[in-house]
């Protein structure tokens, strides 16, 4: 195992192996403004395509008249769900989302209808005269009632999957697991119950697009995406095309986090593309990327930890629920990412977990970085602070007490045989020297309150905390994908690489060139664009895989191209290679345990030492340091690891302290940067990163996915350091100004007060 | 309305509806899409230019105000095909990673720079509050802005 301290960073190189510190390749056209994002696209005689969305969370529409916005100027079409040329529903995992609306819209924002026009402003303007009648109805908005309301979906479009049978409207799924004996009682009990708000991704750059149409009844689009082949599937299907009828191509994308794994404007763009016979380009504003893609979901948590008096946990008894509103999209599988991550990485002999998702008429969620272990590790977390100290035992010391080790047994049955360094980390973190308290007066910009100048030192409390979290590297549960990518080598000695791997921002197009330049020996190498058309699924940029899962099919790649060679001296090569994970299986739906060897492929984990101070006369807050060691398996370019650790770290700060999409009966009411805010360079700590190298034996190189740990532990740690600096409980995130002062108390359930 | 602006150092025209911001009349009118359209209500920073020399957002410009001034946008900023400093220190400090803040915080930069050539860490993070950028968590940010200002 190797420790690389933060203090380590060379001057990085331009073209670089594994391992080395490494710019990235796209950085000089970005800094230059030069790099095409899904946005900039432009075709000759494009027209703008415009989407209409229902400004109810649940209503039955009645009819919808477009009559005068088809008489609008500068219109070329006005489409509804009667000109879907294919299949009427899609989905990421289960078809349950109109690709406009039929005959009922299940939440705020819900595409009815889309316009084209020649500039963006006719279409706005064209689709506020669709006249669409609507009949409210009662919309299912509190998520500890949705299984008593009337069902959102008249078949239950997640039933039947193999997943645990249960008959109460509006599930979309529950999971069981029962791990030992989940009756073990301990000497000390500490219960307690949490609440997550819903947070957004927000990724910078708005959902946009360009279709195409290829002349002969095909289309290509080209859009900011995570997975290309999954788009293609929903797509084609939805146009009535064939596959290969329907290409996509990876266009600039700005930011992702999870929020790009739902279709956007695929089915649409090409749809008004394929009726018009001409380019077409949608581009969402803001406000429209906030209603128009799914968001992290919502959770409250009933949690009891049962522990010796030596400080050992016997038993973790949890429920928790999750608000998926009003589709599927990847709820199941959050749902069971929740209850496998439930209890932390500790040594845990029995469980007994439950979680549920359910549909409703919230904004609908999905995918989003920590992907269902941020929700958990922020109640366990808690929980285990409480346990600390009703023990009087340190924080830190309970939790190497109760480190999980490779050997070990997760609540899923599942025995851990790969890397988890987890008492490394938190060793590591918890050596991480906190900067000394800094004296007053000092500028206000150093302050709870900042340039608002709202103290000069009195009221502030300095508080440290600690947090441990870990989650999943690659899909789970049976869903075994696979990446592909194709190498050719020319005469001149140069290669090119073909990987439809999404590049998000996250770099794995330099960990594709670092990869292909270790195995062929030579820096001579190109990436081709990212595309549909010339290499087959590399899965989605996702579940922190891509780095694993590009660099086995690249390294791979190269390597039959290399003894190609061998047999070929002359003549292009040209080699394509799949590379699968080592085999998943299910969860037994009665019992919650792995049916195989495993139901998760690895892990990874991550711990920090946070200080905070808050102004506990007014309610404010300030991150001052955040220490991190985190567990990457290798580092396949330490700057970008710690970039991701950095940034990941940012996303779980927001959630703490200020990020939350707020809805009144299910509507948004806080769709702008103006009102839902993200850390901004005044917010954000200064963030010592330690990466720990523990090889995982089955990734390629050792390298595990990054970007995921350090979201899931932050907005812990930042709790557990204003709880600290407060004596409060601070059960739900993001903390308010209320609770901090005392004006609000912990948050409470709605309905149910103790677990079932 | 017809509208001539002096882009990086260049005279051009354009058609523009009267509702058109400078964000708009620059990336779709007048071929510089560099300067990207993150939010459109001036909060995200992502369309920072120079107006006659001020750095602005410029979705909160109309295009019709730019008739007759001279705008800077991040393309720019390079000169004789080298990057910019400020450029040049991003890349190299990992400051860029979706990118599609890096624009904006480029041109802000530079204007911080030029106004002050050895900002404290206060004053990089005071001036770059109004860039957001949802990637790096800001970090590599302020090691690019402190390594530009060493050159």
């Amino acid at each position: 195992m190797s420790v690389t301290r933060p203090e380590t960073k060379p001057k990085p190189l331009e073209r670089g192996r594994v391992g080395e510190r490494v710019q990235r390749v796209d950085g000089v056209p970005k800094a230059k403004g030069e790099f095409a994002y899904s946005s900039d696209l432009v075709a000759p005689g494009m027209l703008w395509g415009h989407t209409l969305r229902s400004p109810h969370a649940h209503a039955r529409v009645a009819a919808i008249d477009l009559s005068e916005a088809l008489t609008m100027p500068g219109v070329h079409a006005v489409l509804t769900h009667a000109d879907v040329p294919g299949e009427k529903l899609y989905g990421l995992e289960f078809p349950d989302q109109p690709v406009l609306a039929i005959d009922r819209v299940r939440y705020f924002g819900e595409p009815v209808a889309l316009v084209a026009a020649q500039h963006p402003e006719q279409a706005r303007r064209a689709a506020e005269r669709i006249r669409v009648e609507y009949e409210p109805l009662e919309a299912v908005t509190d998520m500890e009632r949705a299984t008593e309301m009337p069902p959102l979906h008249d078949e239950s479009p997640t039933r039947g999957h193999g997943y645990f049978e249960d008959s109460r409207p509006n599930v979309v799924r529950h999971i069981v697991i029962r791990h030992g004996d989940p009756d073990t009682q301990g000497d000390v009990t500490v219960g307690g119950f949490y609440e997550v708000g819903i947070q957004d991704q927000a990724f910078l750059g708005p959902e946009s697009g360009l279709a195409v149409p290829d002349g002969e009844g095909g289309v290509d689009i080209y859009v900011a995406t995570q997975w290309l082949h999954v788009d293609r599937q929903q797509v084609a299907p939805c146009l009535g095309l064939a596959l290969n009828q329907v290409r996509i191509h990876l266009a600039g994308v700005g930011g992702a986090f999870g929020g790009r794994e739902d279709l956007s404007i695929q089915i649409h763009g090409a749809m008004l593309a394929l009726h018009t016979s001409r380019p077409v380009k949608m581009v969402y504003n803001r406000e429209e990327s906030f209603t128009g893609h799914v968001h992290r979901h919502p959770a409250r948590i009933w949690c009891e930890h049962r522990a010796t008096r030596e400080g050992k946990i016997v038993n973790v008894r949890m429920r928790i629920l999750l608000d998926g509103g009003a589709y599927a999209s990847s709820s199941t599988a959050v749902c069971s990412n929740a209850a496998s991550f439930a209890c932390g990485p500790y040594n845990v002999p029995n469980a007994l977990i439950e979680s549920t998702v359910v549909y409703s008429n919230n904004p609908p969620c999905g995918a989003m970085r920590g992907f269902g272990a941020v929700q958990t590790c922020f109640a366990a977390e808690a929980q285990m602070d409480r346990l600390a100290r009703e023990l009087d035992i340190d924080p830190v010391e309970l939790r190497l007490l109760n480190a999980i080790a490779p050997g070990d047994v997760l609540p899923t049955g599942q025995t851990i045989t790969g890397s988890l360094p987890v008492a490394a980390v938190i060793k590591q973190a918890a050596a991480l020297k906190p900067p000394e308290p800094e004296e007053f007066p000092r500028d206000p910009l150093r302050l709870p309150g900042g340039a608002g100048n709202t103290t000069r030192g009195e009221g502030i409390r300095r508080g440290v905390g600690f947090a441990l979290g870990y989650k999943n590297i690659c899909y789970s549960e049976g869903f075994d994908d696979y990446a592909a990518a194709r190498v050719k080598l020319f005469d001149d000695g140069s290669a090119e690489v073909h990987c439809a791997a999404a590049e998000v921002g996250q770099g794995v197009t330099n960990v594709i060139l670092q990869v292909a330049r270790t195995e062929l020996g030579t820096d001579d190498v190109v990436i081709a664009p990212h595309t549909t058309a010339t290499v087959d699924s590399a899965g989605s940029a996702s579940a922190s895989r891509m780095t694993w899962m590009a660099s086995g099919a690249v390294r791979d790649a190269c390597r039959a191209a290399l003894e190609e060679r061998l047999r070929r001296p002359v003549g292009e090569i040209d080699v394509e290679r799949i590379y699968r994970h080592p085999r998943t299986s299910p969860l037994d739906p009665e019992t919650g345990q792995t049916t195989g060897d495993r139901s998760h492929v690895a892990f990874a984990c991550c711990a920090m030492r946070v200080v905070t101070e808050v102004d506990v006369d007014l309610g404010l807050t300030r991150v001052v340091w955040i220490g991190a060691a985190q567990d990457v398996g290798k580092a396949m370019n330490p700057q970008q690891v710690e970039g991701q650790i950095e940034g990941g770290t940012a996303q779980g700060l927001g959630l703490a302290l200020m990020e939350e999409i707020q809805t009144r009966d299910g509507l948004i009411t806080n769709a702008s940067f103006t009102d839902y805010l993200i850390p901004t360079a005044l917010d954000m700590p200064p963030v010592e990163s330690v990466l720990i190298e523990d090889p995982e034996p089955d990734a390629p190189y050792g390298a595990k996915g990054v970007g995921e740990p350090p979201t899931v532990v932050s907005t812990a740690a930042i709790l557990s350091a204003l709880r600290d600096a407060t004596g409060l409980e601070l059960n739900r995130v993001p903390v308010r100004p209320d609770e901090l002062v005392g004006l609000e108390g912990p948050a409470q359930p709605r309905v149910h007060s103790t677990p079932e | 309305m017809r509208i001539s602006v002096r882009v990086n150092g260049v005279d051009c025209e354009a058609d523009c509806w009267e509702g058109e911001s400078l964000l708009f009349a620059l990336r779709e009118k007048l071929g510089f899409p560099g300067s990207k359209n993150a939010c459109e209500q001036g909060e995200c920073g992502s369309c920072s230019v120079l107006l006659d020399g001020e750095l602005v957002c410029a979705c909160l410009v109309l295009a019709a105000q730019a008739d007759g001034h001279e705008v800077v946008t991040v393309e720019g900023l390079a000169e004789d095909g080298r990057l910019h400093r400020v450029q040049q220190a991003f890349v190299e400090a990992g400051a860029v990673q979706c990118g599609f803040c890096t624009p904006g915080l480029v041109v802000a930069t530079a204007d911080l720079l030029r106004r002050s050539p050895d900002p404290s860490d206060d004053e990089i993070r005071e001036a770059l509050s109004g860039n957001l950028c949802r990637c790096t968590g800001y970090a590599k940010i302020f090691d690019a802005v402190r390594l530009a200002a060493a050159e």
